[in-house]
């Protein structure tokens, strides 16, 4: 694996693999009486918000604390029109407390890759969400959510559906799931598909009907009600009509299909609470798993003398 | 100092090896071995003689931001880079919608002395799109304003975009249009195209520039005006160009050395120094621009130098600044991109960063041919010559060069402003 | 060791846990990955011909205890299975292929205090080579192996070496085990 982790582009199939196979074992920790391993210990893991998700950080949190890792907070709140604390100090800032690394919220695209790449610290970065670009954590979520319930994911069909353009999940995801072989769908309106889609390597469609009976995974994307102003869709009605998931359209899905959703959750735009809360979905389990591929990355990243090794690279370095 | 200066066996235009006898001014002979009492011998010995470099779009920054640079340290730049004239852009604080801003910088330039300082005047009041700038008033002050543009800013205002090329043909102005078309540009990063989806960096399409040059043009041919479209980027500007001057219209473009060499392919590294206005474009536009500086399409390359502070740029990209420096590094980007790929000739290159500039921006002492009775303009350039940019190096006050740690060819030996070296051996005289 | 070797020691080290454990009750055999794995399994299945039911096994990673974590490159950890009820109250052997060092047995004692608290922990190695670092000694050995530190120590076993084995090797190179040794 490399030393940071600021896209799911970066992980060869080896580097994926291992990292499911890892949170497998550590998913068990859960179930344990002593839900602590001691792999990090002394290691200084912070986690560097500019942009508020709690959701995001209590998960990498006890990623870290399950680890024995000690764990600084570190908000740095600003919108993108008040610059707010300066990226490059925050980073200074951490470098000299330390930190082995840093777990990166931010609402700029590639603000990670830069605390990477800028020369201003050591430690290794973990991408927690970045602007519109990326959240590579939350595809290997999604991706082990996926692989504990269908195995093996070549060939397997998966529907991304939603607000692709400004889904940083759904980059990510398109490159993981490519990676491990499965077979994606983009579905969303024109309007909210990235201009030049067509080189991602990936299908897309505007027709929901017309792939939700192939696909052995439907992912749904939140769609902001603002965008409705913006002119990417009409009303927040026909939006459903056209790309919610319904009870109705749920029945066409194979027996085995799964329903997922990075959330939060917007229950009647597009998703309805009947399919939320159904057999099918796997929402709650995503927040389970979400804790266990966060330690996986947290501790191949910092558990030893430098990242794991993929096999293809072993020898190499 | 000696006002009396040959140069010995300089290849005029790249040409045959000549001598050039400069006195008080200006050039009193051309030919081979001359000889003249007193005179200081300047070397040209397999250098390329070139008129000195005009540039239709600097951003000096001041007044205002004089920490990112000032008239002095700029036109420094200029003169380094091998430029006798530089014309300075409107969008500084106070901007340069009056008389009074314009003389300022006008007069700050000539204290300086490095080269000719030809102050851009706002199209607009305050860059703001909505009233006339006082234009005549510009263009009758001690600057004699002849460029108007409210650059950095579109004149997105049809009417006012009218009225502004009707307005200007009164004192034989043009306006300089920043072609970007600002509800298609909101929050636009970089060039739209695959690599802004997957970058998650908002979209710049060519369209917003390309829908802007088409109206204007049209509105030129209208009113029978000149326009000049500043820092053409995509192919499809190019076309529209081209199709513009084949009805016989007055239209002009330039196309900056950035944009010649550069794609967004730059933008992966999320290194802001590659952020610029307009954005770096696709492999297939820059063979466009290429070609179409090369058959005349585009009249002149223009530096868009645009000077911005460290902090300015050592951030996220979606907040750093727009711009990269230019001046330093045009000629060398210039013979790279053009010259050594065999698309123009150094006659073709000082036409296009010479003779047009001065003639668009209706300059009487520049863009002359080295001939005797003319203005001692002149750039001695060593083409032969490499080197590694440093961007700690520059003359200018800031250091966002795209090309650091490049290895770009040619080297500027000698600039003379009128007679004077502004620039001998390579180090400012 | 050939596979016949192997196999009677396996069946020895049963009889004698059955033994000290006056029986079956109560046992884990808690295999150490990879190799104490498959021979935590073997015993228990001797153990259950003999004794006419089945004894609990499973596996115990001890990647992440290891002293030597930070220094080496982060490494994947191996499975870790044990039996729902837990370990509390429960007589643990621990069972290994090679005992060396003694750091391995020690991570594992680490780790089992995560995991909770049996009643007793004894020790089960196939090949016990010597040069403990540690105070720690086997309670049941398939052999003693007096070898000098130079010498590797490989144990095939057919679950993954398509044959069962026990063979030292010198310190020439291309004489390479086919597994890492117990880290030192």
């Amino acid at each position: 694996m490399k030393k940071h982790l600021l896209s799911a582009g970066d992980l060869s199939r080896d580097d994926a693999e291992l990292i499911l196979t890892t949170a497998e074992e550590l998913r068990s920790l859960a179930d344990r009486p002593i839900k602590k391993l001691p792999a990090l210990r002394g290691r200084t893991i912070v986690n560097l918000f500019f942009e508020d998700s709690t959701r995001t950080r209590i998960s990498f949190e006890a990623a870290a604390k399950r680890l024995s890792a000690d764990v600084i907070n570190f908000s740095a709140k600003g919108s993108s029109l008040s610059k707010g604390e300066s990226l490059k100090d925050t980073a200074l800032t951490l470098e000299a407390m330390g930190a082995d690394a840093v777990v990166v919220r931010h609402w700029a695209s590639g603000a990670p890759h830069l605390l990477a790449n800028a020369g201003w610290s050591k430690s290794s970065v973990v991408n927690a969400g970045d602007g519109t670009h990326e959240h590579p954590t939350q595809a290997l979520l999604d991706a082990f959510t996926m692989w504990r319930h269908l195995g093996n994911l070549d060939g397997r069909r998966v529907a991304i559906v939603g607000d692709v353009l400004h889904s940083r999940v759904a980059r990510s995801n398109a490159l993981l799931l490519r990676t491990l072989g499965a077979e994606v769908t983009l579905v969303a309106p024109p309007t909210l598909l990235p201009y030049g889609v067509d080189g991602w390597g990936v299908e897309t469609s505007y027709d929901l009907d017309g792939v939700l009976p192939k696909a052995d995974v439907v992912m749904m994307l939140r769609v902001q009600r603002e965008r409705m102003n913006a002119a990417f869709f009409p009303t927040v009605r026909e939006y459903s009509r056209r790309y919610g998931l319904d009870g109705r359209r749920m029945a066409n899905l194979q027996d085995h299909t799964i329903v997922m959703h990075p959330g939060p959750m917007i229950r009647g735009m597009e998703i309805t609470a009947d399919v939320a809360d159904s057999d099918r979905s796997v929402i709650v389990e995503q927040v389970t798993n979400g804790v266990a591929v966060r330690m996986a990355v947290l501790y191949l990243l910092l558990g030893g003398s430098e990242p794991a090794l993929s096999k293809n690279a072993e020898g190499d370095e | 100092m000696s006002t009396t200066y040959l140069i010995r066996n300089a290849r005029i235009l790249g040409g045959d090896a000549a001598d050039i006898l400069v006195e008080d001014g200006r050039i009193t002979e051309v030919g081979a071995g001359l000889s003249a009492d007193g005179a200081e011998i300047v070397d040209g010995e397999g250098l390329v003689a070139l008129p000195g470099l005009v540039d239709l779009h600097t951003h000096l920054r001041e007044p205002g931001r004089e920490d990112a640079e000032t008239v002095d340290t700029g036109t420094q730049a200029a003169a380094l880079g091998g430029f006798t004239a530089v014309h300075a852009m409107a969008n500084t604080d106070p901007v340069a919608d009056t008389a009074g801003v314009v003389e300022q910088v006008w007069r700050l330039g000539r204290e300086a002395g490095h080269c000719d300082v030809f102050p851009v005047g706002a199209v607009t009041v305050g860059l703001q799109g909505e009233r006339l700038a006082e234009l005549g008033a510009m263009a009758d002050s001690a600057a004699r304003v002849r460029v108007f543009s409210d650059d950095g800013k579109c004149v997105s205002d049809a009417v006012l975009m009218r009225r502004a090329l009707e307005y200007v043909k009164a004192f034989d102005g043009v306006v300089a249009q920043h072609a970007q078309e600002p509800r298609l540009t909101e929050d636009a990063q970089m060039n739209e195209g695959e690599l802004s989806g997957r970058l998650g960096l908002r979209g710049w399409p060519a369209v917003a520039e390309e829908a802007i040059i088409a109206r204007d043009c049209l509105l030129a041919a209208h009113v029978d005006s000149r326009l000049h479209v500043c820092h053409v980027s995509t192919a499809g500007s190019v076309e529209i160009v081209r199709w513009a001057k084949s009805k016989g219209w007055n239209v002009t473009a330039e196309a900056c050395p950035h944009h010649l060499l550069l794609t967004d392919e730059k933008a992966l590294t999320y290194d802001p120094i590659y952020k610029v206005n307009p954005p770096l474009r696709s492999a297939a536009d820059v063979e466009a621009l290429r070609a179409g500086l090369a058959d005349g399409t585009i009249d002149v390359v223009a530096t868009d130098h645009a000077p911005h502070p460290h902090e300015d740029k050592d951030c996220e990209w979606q907040a750093a600044a727009f711009g990269m420096l230019g001046l330093e590094t045009a000629l060398s980007i210039v013979q790279a991109t053009m010259v050594d790929t065999g698309l123009l000739d150094w006659a073709g290159v000082a036409e296009r960063m010479s003779t047009k500039p001065a003639e668009i921006g209706r300059l009487s002492g520049h863009g002359r041919p080295l001939a005797a009775g003319e203005p001692a303009n002149i750039v001695l350039y060593d083409a032969g010559a490499t080197r590694v940019v440093d961007p700690t190096e520059t003359a200018s006050l800031s250091r966002n060069t795209p090309y650091a740690g490049m290895e770009l060819p040619g080297r500027v030996v000698a600039t003379f402003l009128r007679g004077k070296p502004t620039v001998l051996d390579g180090k400012l005289a | 060791m050939d596979a016949r070797d192997v196999s009677r020691a396996l069946t020895r080290i049963a009889h004698e846990i059955l033994e000290r454990n006056k029986g079956a009750s109560n046992l884990l055999l808690l295999g150490i990955p990879s190799r104490g794995v498959p021979l935590a399994q073997r015993i228990a299945a001797k153990i259950a011909s003999v004794e006419g039911h089945d004894v609990e096994v499973g596996s115990l990673d001890v990647t992440m205890y290891r002293d030597d974590l930070r220094m080496k490159p982060a490494r994947a950890l191996m499975r870790t299975d044990i039996p729902s009820d837990g370990i509390d109250g429960k007589v643990v052997v621990l069972v290994d292929d090679v005992l060396f060092s003694g750091r391995t047995i020690r991570a594992a004692l680490d780790a089992m205090n995560d995991l909770g608290r049996p009643q007793a922990v004894r020790l089960a190695v196939l090949v016990d080579r010597g040069h403990r670092e540690l105070p720690i000694r086997a309670d049941f050995v398939g052999k003693n192996l007096p070898t000098s530190l130079v010498e590797k120590v490989s144990v095939h076993l057919a679950e993954f070496d398509d044959e069962d084995a026990v063979l030292i090797s010198g310190t020439s190179a291309d004489d390479a085990p086919s597994r890492e040794e117990e880290s030192r």
